[in-house]
């Protein structure tokens, strides 16, 4: 079956299976394997991408139920080549990550909470990536990526920090 | 940061090189991997705890649309997967180790068990035609609790006549016995360490390729120790000639012990590459790794302590049965024993400790190593006892640990468990916990709650740990099957950056900055100069892994014995060019200088000498500036501290909430402490976990009902509370860089804090204990109790 979708900015078209999930027509498909299979049932949220502006699991959509929808995954995250998103580098300085392996969904996650909301509480961060599952950092210094992304996206006075976040 | 140190040296908080794949989607994870040609595998699986297989029918598999080959145990006659550590029993016999077939023969001893496997073009056509597969099972009754296998009624093994592997003791049981019968006070009870199930988030996968050219194999497989899987396959089963054999460990997705062990998957892969030359990807999903990464814990335990009229301890006694599941993996049988009842003094003076240990087969997942592995067990045991012990005899949780205490001027200090502690100053990770956790204003804090309705308790462990398990001497006459030391070759290039090649792996931990971090430090280079390679058998030496938290105790050290042996090749370089005798040379920032002179060489000078060697002492050295060490230790390292927890638990709703938690570890010098913290993090979450959230849960039949994330309750983000953690420092008395290991610490002491908090806040309600995980209901159940 046919779908076509736009993936980090391209116009993409897919002919896949039907029974495809997005997630593995991200990965074996178009090869985009910053998007990672955790779980494949929804609760760890590793495979998690931006949609219409949207946090989603891309285990549980098929490929095809993808056509018409703007997809932004890790790829598409920085703001150009070589360079990291605030919200990227925060998480650098924090340490919040070791293995690296849950990391893309929760930079998924945090971006779509950080266009929504300018200064998130600790509740709302927590809520954000709730869906999230990370196994190596007990959440503090993830937690403490994000307040500092959204402080640094704050001191930069923008009206519009979601190409930056 | 230390006096003297750089902004990358030791005691600098670097951020991590690695960081930045990670954040762009660039890491490169095994199911990353594709190969030209690869088709992909999936296994089928026991349903059946316990079943006899009849016949197994591939012929309409075979013959589906896609299908490359499909192979049954019949098909693979290989050697057995063995494990890594032997246990004589007390008796003096060897434990007993039924075969561990990659592929079921005859039998199938879990759910999960590997029958067959089914290779496609696609993975879709794999998985379609598994379901032709039709095996003919006749089901056997199962064993799953460990109660009911101890009583041999129903066997896992036939062949071996018993479900005990091995009966092992340690300790003099007459003279502690004796000690009991003249104790003022005698504190008792059944203790049970919840079996988990470790989730990485990376589930497993492996790929077997086969170059029919060079008749050479290659695994690539998420393992935390890619040499000791190419021993243990190609010497013990498959019979591959190590030369023959690459593995590589990509960048893997946290392993916290589950991914140490050689599993199946890995061998049939491996095999089944050789046998259809092409290479062949598997990857577990989520629900395969429930049922076959080895589960960890999982121990029952009845424990007595002896005290004196004044709270001291005279003697411990402990019966454990150690659930191995269905066959020994890789380091199962070393857990319960040298990992858990080794470590039974824990940080008290304690004189004489018995401790027998029953390793006992179930109809279920094999369990091995868990972040911890057998210390866990042990901090959480004798932290109970002792919270016990304080609540029966009226001392204080404070007072009866300090009563106990080794003094900090007794090290080393010789355990009478084997263990000779080398450092150590529990007082000091103690007072400075107690500050931290402001205990002082706990009183108010408990009465502020009381207003609320809600039950507020505190909770101590002060824990020790044993990492770096060494020295291979040691270790083999104790029954291990490998050397436990560490390897690392330092290159330096031509033009003075240096590749380090270490035989440790990451998984998360930050190798590359931290030994970066080292290696800029001795050799007086920036730190981009430094590269870490790790993880490939092809390039990197022989090497033991990443476990047991040795990276830096174990593989840091080697390092430096590399970089020692730079440094003295390079003075001798230097001295030649600069006319000087090598014992005037002096090495500083990076500079060799003849003593009391301006006379001087970069370090580059000197490895572009080395590789051009034009002017140099070809009479005494050879050319190149390339040195490789191993280095065996010559004893555990023992990391130690205190935790210390604070918990509100709603009476009415069984709900418990840590409000607060504050580790103090003793972890040695520490390198980068912001690595070092997110590491403690990791490990108290764990802890958390099993003390409140995580419980294995299997039905009577051996089907596994916590099956799931859904099912399966791993801490998320609402359910942690900020840590506060802290270090104390003393020094490790045999390596020279004075370091211990971090890794675990989190793991070990957090989850008695948790539980004796819980204790803590229903004291007065009556409740003297809850079982691990304390969820709602198990709290609400407790009070209950006590109520009537």
């Amino acid at each position: 079956m046919k779908s076509e979708l736009t993936v980090n900015g391209r116009k993409i078209e897919l002919d896949v299976e039907p029974r495809m999930s997005l997630l593995d027509a991200l990965r074996d498909e178009l090869g985009l394997v910053g998007t990672h299979a955790g779980c494949e049932h929804g609760v760890c949220g590793a495979c998690t991408v931006i949609a219409d502006g949207e946090a989603v699991r891309a285990c549980l959509i098929l490929a095809v139920q993808a056509d018409g929808l703007d997809i932004t995954t890790i790829e598409g995250l920085a703001p150009a080549r070589g360079e990291l998103s605030v919200l990227q580098d925060s998480f650098c300085e924090t340490h919040a990550l070791q293995c690296g392996y849950c990391t893309s969904g929760f930079l998924l996650a945090a971006t779509v909470l950080l266009r929504r909301t300018e200064n998130p509480s600790r509740a709302e961060i927590e809520r954000a990536i709730s869906g999230n599952l990370c196994r190596c950092t007990g959440y503090t210094q993830i937690i403490e990526a994000i307040e500092l992304a959204a402080e640094r996206l704050g001191h930069r006075n923008t009206n519009e920090p979601e190409g930056a976040a | 940061m230390p006096d003297g140190a750089t902004n990358t040296g030791i005691g600098a908080s670097v951020k991590r090189v690695e960081d930045k794949r990670f954040l762009t989607g660039k890491g490169n994870y095994v199911d990353d991997i594709n190969r030209p040609g690869q088709t992909y595998a999936y296994i089928l699986r026991s349903p059946h705890a316990h079943a006899k297989i009849n016949s197994i029918d591939t012929s309409a598999a075979k013959s589906a649309s896609g299908v490359v080959a499909v192979f049954t145990g019949e098909d693979m006659q290989v050697g057995s997967i063995p494990c890594g550590w032997q246990v004589d029993s007390a008796d003096g016999t060897p434990m007993r180790e039924p075969g561990h077939p990659a592929l079921a023969q005859g039998k199938v001893r879990y759910v999960g068990d590997q029958v067959a496997i089914v290779i496609a073009d696609t993975l879709d056509q794999a998985k379609d035609a598994a379901e032709k597969i039709n095996v003919d099972y006749t089901p056997l009754k199962a064993v799953v609790d460990l109660r009911d296998a101890l009583a041999d009624t129903t066997l896992v093994h036939d062949e071996i006549e018993t479900n005990i592997s091995y009966d092992w003791a340690i300790g003099d049981k007459a003279e502690v016995d004796a000690v009991f019968d003249g104790a003022a006070h005698v504190t008792k009870m059944d203790i049970v360490n919840n079996r988990l199930i470790p989730n990485a988030m990376e589930p497993r996968a492996a790929i077997g390729d086969f170059d029919r050219a060079s008749g050479e194999y290659t695994l690539y497989t998420t393992t935390q120790n890619p040499h000791v899987i190419r021993l243990l396959m190609g010497a013990f089963v498959l019979s591959i000639p190590e030369h023959k054999l690459r593995v590589v460990a990509p960048d893997v997705g946290g392993g916290f012990g589950s991914k140490i062990f050689h599993y199946a998957e890995e061998a049939i892969t491996t095999w089944a590459a050789g046998q259809i030359a092409r290479p062949i990807k598997w990857t577990a999903e989520r629900s395969e790794s429930f049922i076959t990464d080895a589960h960890g814990r999982d121990h029952l335990s009845h424990a007595e302590l002896a005290l004196d009229a004044n709270g001291k301890f005279l003697g411990l006694r402990v019966e454990t049965a150690a659930n191995m599941g269905a066959y020994l993996s890789t380091f199962a049988s070393a857990v319960p024993t040298y990992l858990h009842a080794t470590l039974l003094a824990g940080v008290y003076t304690t004189p004489v400790i018995y401790c027998n240990i029953k390793a006992v087969f179930t109809n279920t997942v094999p369990v091995d190593a868990y972040r911890g592995a057998g210390r866990p067990e042990a901090s959480y045991l004798l932290e109970r006892l002792v919270d016990r012990a304080a609540r029966e005899t009226g001392l204080d949780q404070v007072d009866i640990r300090r009563r106990n205490f080794i003094p900090s001027d007794a090290f080393p200090y010789q355990t009478p468990v084997a263990l000779a502690y080398d450092s150590g100053d529990y007082e000091a990770t103690l007072s400075s916990a107690l500050k931290l956790a402001e205990v002082d204003g706990f009183a108010a804090r408990k009465a502020e709650a009381a207003g609320r309705g809600k039950k507020r308790g505190l909770g101590y462990s002060t824990y020790i740990e044993a990492c770096g398990v060494a020295p291979s001497a040691v270790a083999g006459a104790l029954g291990a099957r490998a050397g436990l030391y560490e390897s690392a070759e330092v290159r330096v290039h031509p033009t003075g950056s240096v590749t380090v090649f270490t035989g440790s792996h990451s998984h998360g931990q930050g190798h590359e900055t931290t030994f970066a971090q080292l290696v800029s430090d001795q050799l007086g280079i920036p730190i981009e100069n430094v590269d870490i390679s790790h993880g490939d058998t092809g390039k990197v030496q022989f090497g033991m892994g990443t476990y047991g938290s040795r990276s830096l105790a174990v593989g840091g050290e080697a390092i430096v014995k590399a970089t020692d042996k730079i440094i003295s090749k390079a003075k001798k370089i230097a001295a030649h060019v600069l006319e000087a005798s090598a014992e005037d040379i002096e090495f500083a920032g990076g500079n060799f200088t003849v003593a009391g002179t301006d006379r001087s060489m970069a370090f580059g000078e000197v490895a572009l000498t080395a590789y051009v060697p034009h002017n140099f002492p070809h009479e005494e050295l050879e050319p190149g500036l390339d040195e490789t060490a191993f280095y065996d230790p010559a004893n555990f390292t023992f990391p130690g501290g205190c935790h210390i927890c604070e918990v509100e638990v709603d009476p009415d709703t069984g709900t418990v909430e840590v409000v607060s938690f504050t580790a103090v570890d003793d972890v040695g010098r520490v390198i980068n402490p912001m690595i070092v913290e997110g590491q403690v993090h990791g490990g108290v979450a764990q802890g958390i976990g099993q003390a409140l959230l995580e419980g294995c849960s299997y039905d009577e039949d051996g089907q596994l009902l916590t099956g799931s994330f859904m099912d399966y309750a791993m801490p998320r983000a609402h359910n942690l509370p900020s840590f506060k953690v802290a270090t104390e420092e003393t020094l490790c008395a045999h390596n020279s860089l004075g370091v211990k290991g971090c890794g675990e610490v989190g793991a070990i002491g957090s989850p008695p804090a948790v539980i004796n908090a819980v204790v803590d806040a229903l004291a007065d309600m009556g409740v003297t204990d809850v079982a691990m995980p304390a969820t709602p209901q198990t709290v609400w159940r407790a009070i209950q109790t006590a109520k009537s």
